[in-house]
């Protein structure tokens, strides 16, 4: 099987502007994932630049726009993907080189919301208790791997990246906010009013499209805005 | 040249997993000024990937203590660990797993609302009796959950992070302090030296010097490379494990909580394998039987599929409820990369290179430990070493599965701790010394210009690495397949000194990263291959057809390879910290 690739160059130290370069691929083995693929590109021109790491779709380095969906490389089946298959680097962030964006304004969003958990008393000399309902609440929430698939392919971040928080960040809020032993409900809750940081959501749901986990942004930003609604009655 | 921009911190940290960014946060809220050198964004570290969980006598399921964790993790070291380091770890498991909870780790509940904990491998009640169960669990995805949390905690602690830098070398001066490392920025090639008052490597495993691995791309032992070329022997490398269920041919990694959960192995004639290899433990013996067992039946025939080279774990009998609420993750990864869901049908797998039980040799403190003159075990002044990269050594010549989570967060405290004491004593930064600068800076700057025209490229060589590696210093051993690789692995070392890359540009340069890490690749390559084919013995992981037998009249000690002077030893610490020792045993599971 022969495929063809068309990919976002760009290196500031010898480019004026970013071009879209062809490559292909012989001789591939059936079943392999993208990130196999631009492994393979990367022995035939080592300056193609991209980051990567566990290969399994947990550290969520490899994210990248693929045919014009956000996605992670390494678990991506190339036989699926329509050829040539177009790479660029997540839309809407800094490139630093090639598919490496600078993900800093989106760790930002992150670091913004707080996330972590805050107990102010004393903690016992065990676990705190949390019950297997309650537990069950962080179910689709914890298992973010900060990829920036969501994020980067929201309009609403787009037209507003340093006052909307974006899908993932807001997904992390509503983690803390769905513990039951975190402690700070009021504070997360008031941290996200005005018109931005979380209402600038117009469940376009472009977010649960992509996310490589098939986590639900939309419906956690949903059930922070219903416990907004109901503090202020 | 420019001056090389320098910081100065009390505490440098390199590598951002479990083990670092515990010790990093204990630092932060001791008012320690702590940098941390990542070469990818925190989360993306490899303790991400741990699936099972973490050890630890909680005795929320079934009656537990210390005592018993520490007796079976001796005898799954195959009497190689030190028992003053292993007492010390099951004893503080507990509160480690406690201090996690208080951090946020989602932990999957027991009904009461206690933390979850399930069947492992090598676990036991009573030293050796019926099977325990003491390992706490988010689901199979403990890992993440630890690393997220303890990095979520160094935001709160404000934790000086440098992201995507790449560690080049430690400094030290002429009497051998450790003042701290030569690092650079990838993302515009700028070199920062960061003097530290004290340097924690805590860098992970090396687990890509072979082809089939579940490890990450990222782990390249570039800890146990700098610490080589500084002067640190390795310890125990000859001990690599492989795991029994590494899906067979890809690698990527199915949780022994799969079998913890009430899953089994099948050959291809569809018998129970592990029924003739461990009558009593069956699926839950350690790894290194297990993995010896599969490679056996492999071996004589009886293996699955058209080549007949794997074995079949079998899940679905479980049920889909249990599956999709304890093994959401792997069901998840063999969906994507088999196209099978475990719940249906059974999964391939093939025993895969895993971990590094090997490591920079340290004590109980995390202190790093050398030989000099008589003492066997003098500290590094101002170097620690923690988690994977190191080797203190508490799991021997077999790690026990969930002792690896634990062993990170065990002494990521115990290196801070131990740090505390060392910064309140030494207040001021000894002066740097240029030289040790300049020899870094070398190293950094040798993939800028190309030494021979004919020189390979790194992506041969580490094609050929990982090759020789696998068919050289796999699950099976013996003396003419370990000279061989020997002898091939030398060459390697030669030849990448010729070696070039094509790229010389400072933007995100990953073909220089990739060549620094070959170079680490090479060095963990020489001393696993090297301390392989001198202990002629088999014990734990390290399994010799020419020496079938654990030997410990001779070979009760820890191997420890210099790059300068090959091959030494030093005895194993028999002596606890308050109980009696556990002599050597025959390992029956």
């Amino acid at each position: 099987m022969t495929v063809r690739f068309n990919i976002y160059r760009y290196n500031p130290e010898v480019d004026n502007e970013p071009y879209m370069q062809d490559y292909e691929l012989e001789e591939i083995e059936p079943g392999i994932m993208l990130l196999a693929a631009l492994l393979k590109l990367k022995e035939q021109d080592a300056s193609l630049s991209f980051r990567r790491s566990c290969g399994e779709g947990v550290c969520g380095s490899d994210s990248m726009n693929i045919n014009g969906v956000n996605g992670l490389a390494c678990i991506t089946p190339l036989s699926e993907l329509k050829q040539p298959v177009e790479i660029r680097p997540l839309p809407g962030m800094p490139v630093i080189r090639d598919l490496i964006v600078d993900m800093e304004p989106f760790y930002q969003q992150y670091r913004a919301v707080k996330p972590y958990l805050i107990v102010n008393d004393p903690m016992p000399e065990v676990e705190l208790r949390q019950t297997p309902a309650q537990r069950k609440k962080l179910d689709g929430l914890y298992e973010c791997i900060l990829c920036g698939c969501c994020t980067t392919a929201c309009p609403s971040f787009w037209w507003n990246p340093d006052k909307f928080l974006g899908p993932a960040a807001l997904l992390q809020a509503s983690r803390f906010i769905e513990d039951s032993r975190d402690q700070a409900l009021d504070e997360r809750l008031e941290n996200l009013e005005g018109p931005f940081k979380l209402f600038r959501c117009h469940t376009i749901m472009n977010c649960v499209q992509v996310c490589p986990k098939g986590l639900n942004p939309t419906r956690a930003i949903g059930n922070i805005k219903k416990k907004m609604v109901k503090k202020s009655l | 040249m420019a001056a090389i921009q320098r910081r100065q911190f009390d505490t440098l940290i390199i590598g951002a997993g479990g083990g670092g960014l515990r010790a990093a946060l204990r630092l932060s809220e001791a008012e320690a000024s702590v940098a941390v050198v990542s070469k990818v964004f925190p989360t993306r570290s490899h303790t991400v990937a741990a699936q099972g969980g973490m050890n630890a006598a909680l005795a929320n399921v079934s009656p537990d203590n210390w005592h018993w964790h520490m007796f079976d993790t001796i005898k799954g070291s195959d009497y190689l660990g030190d028992q003053d380091a292993i007492e010390y770890m099951c004893r503080a498991a507990p509160k480690a797993v406690y201090e996690l909870e208080h951090f946020g780790v989602p932990f999957s509940r027991l009904d009461n609302g206690s933390i979850y904990q399930r069947a492992f491998g090598g676990q036991s009640q009573n030293f050796g009796g019926d099977q325990a169960v003491r390992t706490c669990a988010a689901a199979d995805r403990t890992g993440h959950a630890i690393l997220h949390s303890l990095y979520q905690q160094n935001i709160r602690a404000k934790t000086h992070f440098f992201d995507e830098y790449f560690s080049v070398d430690l400094l030290k001066d002429e009497e051998g302090h450790v003042l701290g490392a030569l690092v650079f920025n990838i993302m515009d090639g700028q070199p920062l030296i960061i003097e530290a008052k004290t340097t924690l490597l805590a860098t992970g495993g090396a687990g890509q010097i072979y082809r089939n691995t579940t490890n990450a791309m990222i782990n390249t032992g570039d800890g146990l490379g700098m610490a080589l070329r500084a002067g640190v022997p390795l310890q125990d490398m000859e001990f690599f494990q492989f795991h029994p269920t590494g899906i067979a041919g890809r690698g990527m990694l199915i949780t022994e909580a799969a079998r913890g959960e009430g899953g089994y192995l099948v050959n291809g004639e569809g018998e129970r394998l592990m029924e003739r290899y461990a009558p009593k433990a069956k699926d839950l013996a350690s790894r290194d039987v297990v993995s010896r067992a599969i490679a056996t039946e492999i071996r004589e025939g009886r293996g699955c599929g058209v080549n007949k080279d794997h074995v079949l774990l079998k899940l679905d009998h479980l049920g889909e409820a249990v599956i999709q609420q304890r093994l959401p993750g792997i069901r998840q990864t063999c969906m994507t990369f088999l196209g099978i869901d475990p719940a249906e049908a059974a999964i391939p797998v093939s025993p895969t290179a895993h971990y590094t039980m090997g490591g920079i040799p340290t004590n109980r403190h995390a202190q790093v430990v050398v030989p000099v003159k008589d003492t066997p075990e003098e500290a590094v002044y101002g170097l620690y070493a923690a988690g994977e990269c190191a080797c203190v050594s508490v799991h021997g010549a077999n790690r026990l599965g969930g002792n690896s989570l634990l062993d990170i967060l065990v002494f990521g405290r115990a290196a801070a701790n131990h740090i505390i004491g060392h910064l309140a004593e030494n207040r001021y930064h000894r002066p740097m010394d240029e030289s040790s600068v300049e020899k870094a800076m070398q190293r950094f700057q040798r993939w800028n210009k190309n030494p021979g025209q004919d020189g390979e490229s790194v992506n041969v060589l580490r094609h050929e690495l990982k090759t020789v590696m696998e068919k050289h210093c796999g699950v099976f051993r013996n003396e003419a397949v370990l000279r061989e690789g020997v002898e091939q692995i030398e060459q390697l070392a030669e030849r990448v000194k010729d070696a070039k890359i094509e790229d010389h540009s400072d933007t995100f340069n990953t073909a220089r990263v990739e060549a620094l890490e070959l170079e680490n690749l090479i060095a963990c390559g020489l001393a696993t291959m090297h301390s392989a084919f001198a202990r002629t013995e088999s014990r734990g992981a390290h399994s010799r057809m020419d020496y079938p037998e654990r030997d410990d009249k001779n070979w009760m000690r820890h191997s420890l390879y210099s790059l300068d002077t090959g091959l030494d030893y030093k005895p194993v610490r028999t002596k606890p910290v308050s109980v009696d020792s556990f002599p050597p045993k025959p390992r029956i599971y």
